[in-house]
């Protein structure tokens, strides 16, 4: 095998996937550190919004176009749930939410497969072939995809970084007790966390779904490889989802050399104990929560 | 009139009542020290203050408004802060942005209310691009303090402000608290290093087993025979 076939068939492959992990990762991330719980309905929002995406092509809509849309419908979405299910249990222990959020997942799911089916379906039919940059093969959707993670990743950075309520969001993640008493708004953080996680959702979902195929069971079988992804690159970290999320999915393509194509889903458990088994807090010391 | 007037509060973080009366009053621009052995309900009589207890009896009254059923964001805007004892920062922000979350609330231009605060401490103006957790004990603090004074508060409640730093920095804190007392706030802290807290402050509340014991001038307080035999170590 030639270093490009290398190129080609493994790593580009296992970046374009590692980036879209790394955008659901994200949204596990923010709801770990900032509400500080597991998110287990975050597949299944993240097909929602797959799914949501689906029904405005479906007017007519470019998938491209039709992308910030379904980020904007998804968040509203995103932030009824929590208003609906997660609020009410605000108060109680945090593994109560973690139990909810699993079966708001099988609610979420259910509603898709009642309004679109089970079956599979994409947002454009037709054979795409790859452009050729200097011998590495990128079809144009795997460019697109790259370069929107890029966008959403440097613009959710600037947000946290520079913006009042971005650093609400921060401080809240980092010590809640003196966010409250510093006069941030709980319920305002909260809302705001639960529209950037439905958007980033949104945006995973309709990613995966361009680059393979859209169906009803697509966001549950993100959710090891997208937590696997936030707990390596540490609990709380954006910038750690990221990397976890590349080295999930350049490790899920790897696996071939090693193990049957079949066991390409085990990679991000293997990868999860041995981060829990040798540095716990992640590679960026994330939180111990 | 006093600021801060505390009249006879019962009251307890659940069911139990931790406080069984405490009066404390806070007169403009003073220092109110409140010390006492462990368990007495020092902090807890500050926290009532702040809106963190159940309070099942008496009442509470700043400036004028009954605030004893408050949220603490609501009494934070009518300007009383509140700065705990430990997990003070956030540890992951720079000190510029622990102030910069000190003055959430407050909208407009800030740059007046950060010169003020690194005026009070210099050693924060060096430091304002590091990580507040890379800080040792006594910048933290110092941090701790210029959060809460972002909001330009007239009563600054201080849970333990010395609790664990070297003698220089206590020494160093005191004086702080004494500036920052001259800019106009008046301050209620919780000590455990009795002796020299009753020394700095202008008065002195002595609390055991959650009720007032002893009252009165720092001076006096430690002139008192009794006062030094319980609380002090003789």
């Amino acid at each position: 095998m030639t270093l490009l076939d290398f190129l080609n068939f493994y790593l580009v492959p296992g970046i374009v996937l590692g980036a879209i992990y790394a955008v659901g990762a994200i949204g596990i991330t923010l709801v770990f550190g900032i509400l500080r719980f597991a998110h287990f309905a975050h597949g299944d929002m993240t097909t929602l919004g797959a799914f949501v995406a689906l029904a405005l092509v479906g007017t007519g809509m470019n998938p491209w176009a039709a992308l910030p849309l379904a980020m904007i419908i998804t968040a509203a979405i995103a932030i009824g749930v929590d208003r609906t299910f997660y609020d009410y249990l605000a108060k109680r222990p945090k593994i109560v939410t973690v139990m909810a959020s699993l079966g708001v997942a099988l609610m979420l799911r259910s509603v898709v497969q009642v309004v679109w089916g089970v079956d599979p379906t994409t947002y454009a039919s037709g054979i795409v072939r790859p452009n050729d940059y200097f011998g590495i093969l990128l079809r144009p959707r795997e460019l697109y995809t790259l370069g929107a993670v890029a966008l959403i990743v440097v613009g959710l950075e600037l947000f946290l970084r520079r913006s009042k309520w971005g650093k609400a969001m921060r401080a809240m993640s980092d010590n809640p007790d003196l966010a409250r008493l510093s006069g941030v708004d709980n319920r305002k953080v909260t809302m705001l966390t639960w529209a950037i996680v439905g958007a980033l959702c949104a945006a995973a979902g309709f990613m995966l779904g361009i680059n393979t195929e859209v169906h009803s069971m697509m966001g549950w079988h993100l959710l090891l490889p997208m937590f696997a992804a936030a707990i390596l690159g540490g609990v709380g970290r954006v910038q750690g989802a990221v990397l976890g999320g590349l080295v999930v999915g350049v490790a899920e393509e790897l696996s071939v050399f090693i193990l049957p194509a079949q066991y390409k889903a085990a990679t991000a458990f293997a990868l999860l104990l041995l981060i829990l088994l040798v540095r716990p807090r992640g590679l960026l010391n994330g939180k111990v929560l | 009139m006093a600021l801060l007037d505390m009249k006879d509060v019962r009251g307890g973080y659940g069911d139990a009542d931790i406080l069984q009366g405490v009066s404390i009053t806070v007169a403009e621009k003073e220092i109110v020290v409140i010390v006492g052995p462990n368990g007495a309900g020092k902090s807890t009589a500050m926290k009532a203050v702040f809106g963190l207890l159940n309070v099942r009896g008496g009442q509470i009254v700043f400036d004028g408004d009954d605030i004893t059923h408050w949220a603490p964001n609501r009494i934070v805007q009518r300007g009383i802060c509140y700065v705990p004892q430990v997990d003070n920062v956030f540890r992951e922000m720079t000190v510029h942005e622990n102030l910069e979350m000190g003055g959430f609330l407050r909208s407009g231009d800030l740059s007046a209310a950060y010169d003020r605060i690194y005026g009070l401490f210099p050693d924060l103006k060096a430091k304002r691009r590091n990580l507040a957790g890379d800080l040792s004990g006594g910048q933290r603090q110092m941090v701790a303090m210029g959060r809460a004074l972002m909001l330009e508060p007239k009563l600054l409640l201080l849970d333990e402000p010395t609790a664990g730093l070297s003698p220089k920095y206590m020494e160093q804190i005191f004086q702080i608290t004494r500036d920052v007392r001259d800019h106009g706030v008046s301050i209620l802290l919780v000590e455990q290093h009795a002796k020299q807290a009753l020394a700095f402050c202008d008065r002195g509340y002595v609390l055991a087993t959650g009720a007032n014991r002893h009252e009165g001038t720092g001076q006096a307080l430690l002139a008192d025979r009794e006062v030094a035999e319980m609380f002090l170590g003789g």
